[in-house]
This record gives C-alpha cells, structure tokens and sequence, in this order.
C-alpha cells in the first residue's frame, strides 16, 4: 500500500521486504525506539495493535521481532526486527510505552532469551522461576536436570515483588531494584490454586477492604516449553502441541498451525476437507463460548448455569467423540485435510443440534441473562474502550464487545469462510455486560454458519497428499485463525530442515490478562472474579 | 387431634410420682438436652440430602443415589467419614479462641432450635419473650464466625468474616423489624400463645397485606442470615475458598457445616410458626367439613410440611440465582428493605387499632 | 477370621481389569489377622470413607475440563456422592491431579498436600500428571506427580474420558475399603516429611493402576 511505502521511506536506515500484504523492516538497535514511535505515531497508518513480539536466536545474534497491524488497515501486517551480537549481556529499547500489550511481550522474551529491555518498568522473569537458570528458548541451552531439578520449596516472596529496572543514562548502565507493593498493603493470593481463575494463574492483589489497589499477575505454573518442544519436533509431530494450549477451542488452534505449514509447502487443501475444518471449527467455538458463559456465571455464584452449559456442551463432545475420535482433544485436522472423513451420523447430528442449541440459547438468556441479580453486577463494572482495548491488543469477543472490529474471520477469510455469510458481533458498550452477552451472539451466529455448510459439503477427499518426511522450504511464515478468545497467530520461522528453527504460538488469553490488570482496580474482589470470567482466559494458552 | 402434650405430661407426671422435684427436674433437663442433639443431628443430615437433591433436581441431575436406598444414607457416610478425619493444628492461630468459634456456632444454633414449637407441648423452652430470645440467641452464631475469621490467621477468613458481621448485623434488624409486625398483630412474644392464636386463620392470612410484606422480608432477610446464596458473602466460593471456615478441618469444620444447614431450618420453622400458623392445620372459616379432614393430619406434620416448604423455597433461590455484591448487598438492606419494615410495622400498628 | 472382600456396591469385581494388586493386598491382610471387633468397626468406618470422598478443586489444565464434565449433568458423580468439591484442602479427602504439573507449580502441590487432613489421596489424572504425557520431552515438566506426592491410583488417558475417571473413583474405593483405618501410616512431623515422602513411594508397590481406555 502506498501510504506504508511512504512512511517506510521515512527510514533510510532500515532494510525493506515486501511480500503481497507482509512488510518486513529491519533497524539497527539503535533507532528501533525512533522507529516504532514514527510506525505508532503517524496519522496516515498509524500501527496501533501490537500482535506479538517474538525473541528469536538467529545463532550468533538475537534478536527481537515486533509483529505489528493497523486497526484502520488491519489485513496489512508490519514485522519491524531488530538484532543485538551481544550474547553476555544483550540489551535493547523497551517500547512498553508505544503499545500497553508490549510489556508482558518483552517480559516473556527477557524470560526465554535473557534479552533485556532498557527502561522497562519490571524486569522480572514472567514464566520461569526468578531463580531459574539459564534461557531455555536459546539455541546453546543445557536442558540438563540436574542443572534445575524439581524445586522443592515455594518461590521467595522478596524474589517475586524485587522488580530490576535497567537504565542507560549517556552509555553509562544503571540498575536498581524496588519494591512491589509497600510493606503495610493488604496483598492477598489468588491463585495458582484457587477456583476461579480458570486454571493455575496467580494474582497478588493489593486490597484497601474490598476495593482493589494493584494487581499483580504471575504466570508460568502451567509453563510446559511448548515452543522449545516444537523445535525438536518434525511438522507432523508438533500438531498435537497447539490442542493442548487453549485446549476449550483446540481444534481451531491445530487449524491455524496446519494452515501455517500449509502454507509453507504452498499445498492445495481439498475443499471438502476446507469445509470440515469450518464446521468443526465453528462447533469448538460453540463449545468454548457455552464454557465460557457457565464460567461467568459461576464465578458469580450461579452454579446452575454453569451445569447448563455444560450440559449442551456434552452434545457438541458426542458429535466429535463420533468423528475425530476424540472428546475434548479432537486431534482431527492434519497437514494438508483432515485425519479422517466425517462419520455418517455426522450431519445429521448436527443438523439436530442446531435446533436443540437455539432452544437452549433461549433458556440460557431467560435463566442468566434477565436476571436482575446478574444485571445488576454486571452494568457499569469493567469499561474498556475501543482505544485502550487496541493498544492492549485484547481481541477477539472482549475487543468486539467494545466495538473494535478484529475478527479474522472478515479481516483474512480462511478455510470455508469466504463461502459464507455471517456477520461480525459488534458491540459498542465495552461493559462486563457487553462482553458477557457477545458470548451468547455469537453462538447464534456460529450456528448461522454451520447451517450454511452442513448441507454443501464438497464431494471429493478429505485430506490432500503429503510427503513422508515434510521440509519447509526456507523462510517466515504467519497464519492467523479466530479461536474463541480472539487472535491466534502462527509464525513459524524454517531453515529448509525437517524441524522448525523457531515457532512461536501468539495466545489471545496472554493480553486478556493484562486487560483484568487495567479494568480491575478500583473495583471489588467480587468484581475481580467476575471480570475475570467475563474476559474468559485460558491460561495454559498463555504458559504454553 | 393428637398432641405430644399428652405425652411429655405423661412423662413429667410420672417422674413427679416417684422422685423428688428436683430429681425429676434433672432428669427432664438431661432427657430433653438428648432429645434435642438427636433430633438436631437427625435433621442436620436429612436436610444434607435434601440439598443435594434438590440441587441435583434443578440441574438436571441424578444426585446421591448410590448409598442406601435413592441415597438416602449418603449423609450417614459423610458424617462417620467427617468425624474421622484429622483435625489439624495450624502454626500461628489462636488457638483457644479457633476452637472455640464452632462451638459457639453451633451452641447458638442449638439454642435457637430448643425454642421451636414443634408441637402443641413440643417445645424446649417455651419464654414469654420467645421472639426476643430467638432473636438474641441466633446472633450469637455471628461471634462465632467473627472468631473463626480472626483466629485463623488468614486473608480469605479476615475478609470472609468482615463480610459476615456486615451482613448478618444488617439482616438482623430486618429480620428483629418483620417479626415484630406479628409481635404487634398478636399482642404476645411467646411463640406457643402466637401459634394459638392462629387457629382460626394463619397470621398471613389474618394480617392482610402488612403481614404479607413482613413475610416476604422476613425471607429475604432471613435467608441472608443462613449465609447461603446469593448472600453467600461470606464463604463466597469463587471468590474467598471457603471464606471463614477455610482453616478448619475434620469435626470443626462439620460443626460449621452442620450449623449451617440447621439455620437454613431455623429460619424456615419460624417463618412457619409465625407466618404460616406453626403447628395449626389450615383451617377456612366456614368449611366445618373441610377443616375437620385437616384435624386428622397430625400437627407436626403441619409444621415439618410447612418448614420444608419454605426450605424448599430457599434451596430454590440458592440454585438459581448468582451471588450479590457486598454493596449491592447493603444496600438492599439499608435502603430498601429497613424502610419498607419500619412502614410496614405502621401499617400494622393502624390495622391492629 | 476372615478378611473382607474387594467388593463395592457400585461395581462387579469382575467388571474390574485390574484386581492384582488388591488382591495381593487381601492375601497379606489375610495372613496378619485381624481382631474381630476392629474389623466390624474397621467395615463401618470404611463404608463412610468409602462412600463420602470429597475431592479437592484442582486443576492446571485440560484434564480439569473433563473434570467438570464429570461433575456436570452428564456423568454426576454425585451419584457416588462425590461431589462435594471443597475449595479448602483441609476439609478435602482426595487431590484429583488434574493435568501437568511444572516445575514452577510443584511447590505449591506438595504444600497443597500437606495442608489437607488424614486420611487423604492422591489421584493422578491423565498422562501428563502420570509420566509427563506428551511433554516429556519439556525441560520444564515434572515427569510425573509421584515424584513429589504418593499416588494412589493413576487414571491414563489425555484427557482420560469421564468414564475412565468413574472407574478410577471405584478403584479407589475399593482401596480405602479394604485399608484398616486404625493402622493407616500416619502424617510425621514436617521435619521428617523428606524421609516420609521417599518411603512412601517406596510402599507404593500396593497401589493399583486403574483405568484403561
């Protein structure tokens, strides 16, 4: 697009790489700072949505990747890379100030490849233990156990809120280290066990009575090395990885990476298996979102909601218990289609279901929805605007239900998508409310979509031919996929070999998280939970 | 119609005959104190069943079905189950006072339950200040909580019992505030004189519109003072573990839990015997026939039949609805329901001149 | 006289694939004898254990998915009467170890165990919690809970279907009947909890493996 050649030509230091739609622009460190805040801080095509930033060890450098969008052009996508020789002690500009998503994005890369970010606000590790040695997504890592074994004692507090700072004042490096919350703050543990923070997350929270001061989220109980496993895995072999992180909406994240790798090979997908994949995708969708509505409604103390949607939950599990084999892992699609064609009884069912489920939908609102109690806690708890939701880049349902338009599904059409008509939920309130009641739309609409396909289904195979032993060609590849929670990106970074050299899953629930820290304060514990619930996070999709 | 009058007088007659006064006296204190626990525990166990049942019912369960028949004995197995289990001794608590909590707990929920009229006779204690005792003996049961959020040297208890004393102080004085519209109806606080009194027609009835109002707040509040759901605050689940009583273990905890449900019949029973007659068969003026036929059904079985209806009603509300916020919940009784009290006992005063 | 049968009410010895371990367990109760007023109180007791397990809430990841489907209305384990899921572990009886457990996480495991009260177990759900699962080869996976915590029955499966969890549940009810409640090892003082936790993974030979998909 011509307004992004100009600004580009605004750099003539930096490297320029166009392919279709994909801007790849790499800076010496020393003017990535000015570089970003000319990208974010333009009028023409300013790049507001930061989508991820990936660490990467090219070997004898490291090097940051920030993968950037537009929410007024947002098919268009900005990698602006940067790289540092130095291995010691690697240094380089935060830009946690440009975009509020950045901090917890360069946390995690300080906390994989030991680079750290100048003038960032909390330098502290975000997945492994602060004692932790050594950067384990460095290609030179020792894995060796004996180096970290089990630990068998809890994490030192004054380790957890000691927050490094780093400086550089005119070349000289100052460092300094303070304190997180103050001696006499009432800081309360929720978390890693605790029942309503949708797996092993763990917030310190600062309390004054019931109100909320500060919200400290801490990551990593569920933190497996998903990516480092991948790089030691054959493409094939990785695929049951993704299931495994956001694994309420797992068959669309398998999607995602086979349409990544896909992409790679440049393999033709039949379109019988295309239209499959849609269905499935839009029935894990269904499943997630009804979890996600109980989940709400429990962590506001109505556990007969939650039963409920459960309950229908199980008749989405039965359909693909009967064709992918699996209940909540369906491991169905592969390279190239589908693991297996559709079980006979697939349509039908289905075309049961969807009567069943918009009968349900009904009851679901009359139970939840109308109810004064509900209502009353959710109205005018938790704004988000359109704004900060950008700049936090919380997408997916919690970024639509303050009017920011980000569904892949319209923006990158994929799969069977482009053959069908739904509309994108948008919402313009930004409230817990807005967010809560997206959820149920939405089912609605994934309804609306699968009625659409079931009957057309292609004739013809349902997976395409592959190679034994699957190499992708050199080069970057990106795919990004609508899971239920929002944005889930592949990239996948090759070197021609039968392994990876580096992929890097971006999760959606990451951003949520930080979303809670910016909503939750100044409101009550009750609403803490609640919020919680309504932003619907899963958080080994952010340990991965 | 049957009374246990007959009986307890037969009993109190036949130890006057043989022992001295005192001796009989004694052995009448130590009869009804067993009888009491008994049916104390009977009851704590059945409504545990109940619960789970009932809960089961409205989210298109099974529920407990495996021990015994329909699995009525599952609450038999959970109590040998809790009453084994260790108790264990946490650094750092007050201890004197960690044990004390749950028996103050549950001594102000037997207390109250002594001064329930089962039945014409069937009563432990039967004051002149009947309402005024339950009220005093019930809020005992919020010291005990107080305690065991403090002693136990925890976050989630502190503000679990904060949350508590909040709530149940609050809910007090509109539960105080509705019985009294009856008190004021009536002319008595003695709870066998109010239940008497209902033998033409139940206060509910006889009370008009002022009554109806007290009965409904009196649910409301009363439902709040069990701490169950949506004013389950104090050991809200998903927010505080198991808020006050979250460092209890073994029998300690199975007091809280045992008190809890027995609130839950507290309340109902006296919602029953102010309300809804006690004891007293439906009886509509005019309908001799009719109120014949309802003479045959024992009055205790009038009065567990209305108990466990408006039980019924609470588990209901519990498993419907989500919980309230704590300002949400103040201010619902602050600003709502202590005013429509204080009218309605004028109201009331007006009917009754 | 006669040592008690592995049976339960809710499900056939026979319908069982993994009887060995009990078995053996039976044998050796067997040969020590036992007093006959202990072991009609012993069969009280172990009724009311058996049938009244309240698990604890726990779970780190997809496991606990079927976890709640468990405890929803399909597959009510409040049949068993299980389904009194306490928040609190010292009012848990069992810790179902729902998913991976990391190295970050450990820790606060065994601190979750010991806070709960005697008697208590362990149940390891799905193949993560088992051997690491499909993350064996992470540098960040403890490979297996029982290297932190005594199992008492392993459920496989990734995630082990509902069905499977009902056979695990049975499984270890079967345990627990068949313990003798006066002679259960009892919890030693923290300071010997090291000790303690490497000899009781050494009597974990009579731990039985249930569920088979």
């Amino acid at each position: 697009m011509k307004a992004i050649d100009d600004l580009l030509l605004q750099f003539p230091y930096a490297t320029v790489e166009q392919k279709d739609k994909f801007y790849s622009v790499s800076v010496p460190k020393e003017n990535i700072h000015e570089t970003a805040s000319a990208l974010r801080n333009n009028d023409t095509v300013p790049f507001d949505f930061l989508i991820d930033i990936v660490g990467m060890d090219y070997g004898d450098t490291l090097g940051v990747i920030y993968i950037l969008s537009s929410s007024l052009y947002p098919t268009y996508i900005l990698r602006l890379k940067t790289e540092t020789p130095e291995r010691e002690d690697p240094l380089l500009d935060s830009l946690h100030e440009l975009w509020d998503s950045a901090g917890l994005y360069e946390r995690e890369v300080h906390d994989f490849f030991g680079i750290r970010f100048i003038n960032h606000p909390d330098m502290r590790r975000l997945f492994l233990r602060q004692d932790w040695k050594g950067y384990p997504l460095r290609k030179d890592y020792d894995a060796d156990p004996a180096i970290n074994p089990i630990p068998m004692d809890n994490e030192d507090l004054d380790d957890m809120e000691n927050i490094p700072v780093i400086e550089v004042n005119h070349g000289q490096k100052f460092e300094h280290q303070h304190k997180l919350f103050e001696a006499d703050e009432y800081v309360v543990n929720f978390g890693p066990q605790h029942p309503a923070t949708h797996g092993v997350l763990h917030l310190r929270v600062s309390l004054d009575g019931e109100i909320i001061k500060k919200i400290d989220p801490i990551f990593g109980y569920i933190h497996r090395g998903i990516e480092k496993m991948c790089e030691t895995y054959a493409y094939p072999q990785m695929l049951h990885l993704p299931d495994r992180m956001d694994y309420v909406s797992g068959p669309i994240n398998r999607h995602g990476l086979c349409l990544a790798i896909e992409k790679g090979l440049e393999l033709e997908v039949p379109e019988r298996a295309h239209y499959i994949r849609t269905i499935i995708d839009e029935l894990g969708r269904i499943a997630s979102h009804l979890l996600g509505w109980g989940c709400i409604a429990m962590d506001m103390g109505a556990i007969t909601a939650f039963v409920y949607g459960m309950r229908d939950r199980e008749k989405i599990m039965d359909i693909f218990e009967e064709t992918c084999g699996g209940r909540l892992m369906a491991n169905y699609s592969v390279i190239g289609g589908v693991m297996a064609d559709i079980h006979p009884n697939f349509q039908r069912k289905v075309k049961e279901f969807i009567p069943y489920m918009r009968k349900m939908l009904k009851e679901h609102h009359l139970l939840f929805t109308g109810n004064p109690i509900a209502r009353d806690r959710m109205d005018g708890v938790g704004y988000l605007s359109k704004e900060k939701a950008i700049a936090l880049g919380a997408t997916g349902p919690t970024g639509r239900a303050s009017g920011w338009s980000n569904d892949i599904r319209k923006i990158e059409p994929y799969a069977a998508y482009p053959h069908v008509d739904f509309k994108e939920m948008l919402r313009t309130d930004g409230m817990t409310f807005d967010r809560y009641v997206i959820r149920l739309d939405e089912i609605a609409e994934s309804l609306h979509i699968i009625e659409q396909l079931i009957d057309n289904i292609p004739e013809g195979d349902y997976a395409a031919k592959t190679k034994a032993v699957i190499r992708l060609p050199e080069g970057e590849y990106f795919q990004r996929v609508e899971n239920a929670r929002g944005e889930f990106d592949v990239y996948i970074n090759s070197r021609g070999d039968k392994y990876p050299y580096r992929v890097k899953f971006r999760s959606p629930s990451m951003t949520l998280v930080n979303t809670l820290k910016a909503i939750a304060v100044e409101t009550k514990v009750a609403d803490l939970i609640m919020l919680g619930g309504s932003l619907d996070y899963v958080v080994p999709c952010i340990d991965r | 119609m049957f009374h246990f009058e007959v009986v307890t007088n037969w009993i109190d007659a036949l130890l006057r005959e043989h022992l001295s006064e005192g001796w009989t006296l004694l052995i009448e204190f130590i009869l009804i104190g067993v009888v009491i626990l008994t049916v104390y525990s009977v009851l704590a166990l059945i409504l545990i069943y109940l619960e789970r049942k009932v809960c089961a019912f409205f989210q298109c369960r099974i529920g407990p079905n495996r021990v015994g028949p329909f699995g009525v004995l599952q609450s038999v197995a959970d109590m040998v189950k809790i009453l084994l289990k260790e108790i264990i001794k946490i650094n750092k608590v007050d201890p004197f006072l960690f044990r004390l909590a749950c028996y103050l707990v549950i001594i102000a929920s037997i207390c109250t339950f002594g001064a329930i009229p089962f039945d014409k006779g069937l009563q432990a204690v039967d004051f002149n200040i009947g309402v005024f005792y339950l009220l005093a003996v019930s809020s005992i049961g919020v010291v005990g909580i107080l305690i065991a959020g403090w002693s136990s040297n925890n976050k989630y208890t502190l503000i679990g019992a904060m949350r508590s004393g909040a709530q149940l102080i609050s809910y007090e004085l509109s539960c105080g505030l509705s019985l009294l519209a009856i008190v004021v109806l009536s002319g008595t606080m003695q709870l066998s004189q109010i239940v008497e009194q209902q033998a033409d027609a139940w206060f509910i009835f006889k009370g008009h519109i002022p009554a109806l109002i007290a009965f409904i707040i009196y649910l409301i509040a009363g439902h709040a003072e069990t701490n169950r759901g949506p004013f389950d605050l104090p050991e809200a689940e998903s927010e505080l573990t198991a808020g006050y009583h979250t460092e209890y273990s073994g029998i300690q905890f199975g007091f809280f839990y045992l008190a809890e449900y027995l609130n839950m019949f507290i309340i109902a029973a006296i919602a029953a015997t102010v309300f809804l007659g006690g004891w007293m068969p439906l009886h509509i003026p005019g309908w001799e026939s009719f109120n014949g036929i309802m003479d045959y059904i024992p009055p205790v079985l009038w009065f567990l039949g209305k108990t466990f209806f408006c039980i019924f009603l609470a588990l209901w509300v519990r498993w419907s609805f989500p919980r309230l916020r704590i300002d949400q919940l103040l201010s619902l009784e602050w600003k709502i329901l202590m005013p429509i009290s204080l009218i309605n006992i004028l109201l009331m005063t007006l009917l009754v001149l | 006289m006669d040592v008690k049968d592995i049976r339960i009410k809710n499900m056939k010895t026979e319908d069982f694939k993994e009887n060995e371990y009990l078995e053996e367990y039976v044998r050796e109760l067997r040969a020590n004898g036992v007093n006959v007023v202990v072991s009609k109180l012993d069969d009280l007791i172990n009724w009311g254990r058996s049938n009244s397990v309240w698990p604890l809430t726990f779970a780190t990841s997809c496991c606990g998915i079927e976890f709640m489907c468990l405890g929803a209305a399909r597959y009510d384990f409040a049949r068993f009467g299980w389904e009194v899921t306490r928040n609190s572990p010292r009012q848990a009886d069992v810790v179902f170890c729902c998913g991976t457990i990391v190295h970050k996480m450990a820790p606060v495991l065994k601190r979750l165990y010991e806070q709960m009260a005697e008697p208590k177990y362990v149940m390891a759900f799905g193949s993560c919690a088992i051997s690491g699962g499909p993350f064996k080869k992470s540098y960040h996976t403890v490979m297996g809970v029982d290297q932190i915590i005594p199992v008492d029955v392993y459920i496989p499966g990734c995630p082990p279907r509902p069905d499977a969890m009902i056979y695990g549940m049975m499984q270890l009810a079967r345990k627990i009947k068949l313990q003798e409640f006066f002679r259960l090892p009892k919890q030693p003082h923290p300071e010997n909890q090291k000790e303690f936790t490497a000899a009781f993974n050494d009597t974990n030979e009579n731990v039985e493996k249930g569920g088979n998909q």
